[in-house]
């Protein structure tokens, strides 16, 4: 086998590709600690941003909102991205499945303001009353689509042999799928829970269109404030944010290892 | 194979019924409402439909069929011009991505196996953190008095501010940035997959590393190079807080156009009528994109 070693040219593109990916987000992390009030001059070690933070009320509610958001889509996600894999992963070439798979993949790729404003419209017409339910099933329309392909990868790794010598045995399909294939395939559910879970945190713009008064989201705060320009406080909001994905990251990392690329 | 009978049969219809109700049905309803007249009411349009009044009330409503929006839309260039701005500035940024996210995707797939897992974790780490802060970070460090221009000014490199913000430039730059990850993955996936043996096997037949290169890994990438490239153009196409915050009200970009439309104007029909034009606009790279994502699930 060939020996991989990288020439010059490669050590470089993987440094400063790296470098371009990364140097953004340690500047917004290093500002933070920024003990002036204008962003972009140096004024001193300070977690001053940090402790306004917790005295900004409404900063606090829209974080909570966020999160429960994030929690039950990121449950419905789980769930319906799940059936959708093992559908399209599982039970063959049914009438019908071209169809399916292209939605599972539409919402992937799809402008994110079409979908707004479609769900929107949506609701408009059911007369539902937008809030927190209706940020939710936004999120979980798009966070199954994740979850799917997260978990379709999974189990098209999986040895069938095992499902097949347990359905020899005479164990009907769904004992089947719940003793072996669900148990299975869990690391890579906890996975794209991790992943739908961070999507729906992150949301603005389907946020923007389908949420109503009492349910404003984080990202939406945040946007509002960028408007009016740069904050030492977004930058300290931004720093925790981050902290907190990046550890969910790890996790979801730890449990599927490279396979949550299999996206792509 | 016949539809299961058991259990399973529950399992298929919720997944396909949620997406149905939730993602294909409100399109209908913006291609229907793309036709309705816009009106001061709450909501802001003749009502398309009423639920609730049964079947032969909903082509009743088809009578009311009006052309307006879409007349409004040809007949003011401000609309066309977003449309050819949006993209123009999301294959630029595409072409960008790709002559950046290549090398880097090239590299990554001939690192050592065992630094490849910590690699890929790394490419795509910068997509899970919220896309609102990546572009603000990009704000803090373009704006007239922001981070590049003082170091820079400082260094004495330039004497005046960079004038980046609130331009074409920022928001490209905006676009590269966010969707590189994008780019890179499917490339590597295609590279990583790559049987070396070949480049070795042109090699040894007298090919130079750059001719083994245009010759056998570029074209054996070509599947990873159209999804990267299609993971970038379409979202970046209708792309809506980049233009926002990084080009300001300077640059128009489709997204923006029908954000204004709907928050700002409150002309709801027209909305729709711009997302319908930005979908038929789109609907030849969604197609190779969801062609490409079939194939690859045949090929597992």
């Amino acid at each position: 086998m060939m020996k991989s070693r990288l020439t010059a040219f490669q050590i470089t593109a993987l440094l400063a590709g790296f470098a371009f990916l990364y140097v953004p987000i340690a500047l917004l992390i290093l500002y933070s600690f920024n003990g002036s009030r204008l962003v972009t001059v140096w004024g001193g070690f300070s977690t001053r941003w940090y402790s306004e933070l917790w005295s900004n009320a409404q900063l606090m509610e829209s974080v909570r909102t966020s999160v429960l958001i994030a929690l039950v889509s990121a449950a419905l996600s789980a769930v319906l991205g799940t059936c959708a894999a093992y559908v399209l992963s599982r039970l063959g070439r049914f009438r019908g499945r071209p169809a399916f798979a292209a939605l599972i993949y539409a919402p992937l790729v799809m402008p994110e303001v079409i979908t707004a404003l479609a769900l929107l419209l949506l609701f408009v017409a059911l007369g539902i009353d937008r809030g927190f339910w209706t940020v939710v099933i936004a999120h979980t329309t798009i966070g199954m689509c994740f979850v799917c392909v997260v978990v379709m990868a999974r189990l098209s790794d999986i040895d069938r042999s095992l499902e097949e010598a347990a359905a020899d045995l005479g164990a009907p399909p769904l004992a089947v799928l719940r003793q072996i294939t669900l148990p299975l395939a869990a690391p890579a559910i906890i996975a794209g829970f991790l992943l739908a879970f961070t999507i729906s945190l992150d949301d603005f713009v389907l946020a923007q269109f389908v949420s109503g008064p009492g349910s404003t989201t984080l990202p939406m705060r945040i946007y509002s404030q960028v408007r009016l320009g740069v904050s030492p406080q977004i930058n300290a909001i931004s720093t925790l944010m981050i902290g907190a994905v990046f550890i969910m990251l790890v996790a979801a990392y730890a449990l599927t290892g490279k396979k949550a690329s299999a996206k792509f | 194979m016949n539809a299961p009978r058991d259990g399973r049969r529950w399992i298929a219809t919720l997944p396909f019924a949620w997406l149905i109700i939730f993602f294909a049905l409100p399109f209908l309803i913006v291609v229907k409402l793309s036709f309705s007249q816009p009106t001061d009411t709450r909501p802001p349009y003749k009502p398309v439909f009423d639920a609730t009044a049964g079947v032969s009330q909903w082509f009743e409503a088809f009578k009311d069929f009006t052309f307006e929006a879409y007349a409004n839309l040809f007949s003011d260039s401000l609309y066309l011009a977003s449309y050819v701005s949006s993209l123009k500035v999301a294959a630029i940024a595409t072409l960008i991505a790709l002559l950046i996210g290549y090398p880097i995707a090239y590299a990554m797939a001939h690192a050592p196996r065992r630094w490849q897992p910590a690699l890929v974790a790394l490419a795509i780490a910068p997509f899970w953190t919220s896309f609102l802060i990546r572009v603000y970070a990009w704000v803090m460090i373009l704006k007239d008095e922001g981070l590049l221009n003082t170091a820079l000014l400082s260094l004495g490199v330039i004497s005046e501010p960079l004038k980046i913000y609130a331009t074409q430039t920022a928001v490209i730059i905006g676009v590269v940035y966010s969707y590189l990850p994008f780019m890179i993955l499917p490339i590597y996936a295609a590279l990583e997959k790559q049987d070396r043996t070949l480049v070795e096997a042109a090699m040894d037949l007298g090919a130079s590393p750059m001719r083994a290169f245009w010759s056998v890994t570029a074209p054996l990438s070509r599947r990873g190079v159209i999804a990267g490239c299609l993971l970038v153009f379409i979202p970046a196409t209708g792309e809506f807080v980049i233009p926002d915050l990084l080009g300001s009200s300077q640059v128009l970009m489709i997204g923006s156009t029908l954000w204004e439309e709907f928050f700002t104007a409150r002309n709801w029909p027209g909305a729709a009528a711009v997302a319908v034009i930005l979908l038929l606009a789109l609907i030849v790279p969604l197609a190779i994109y969801e062609k490409l994502q079939m194939k690859g699930q045949e090929g597992r």
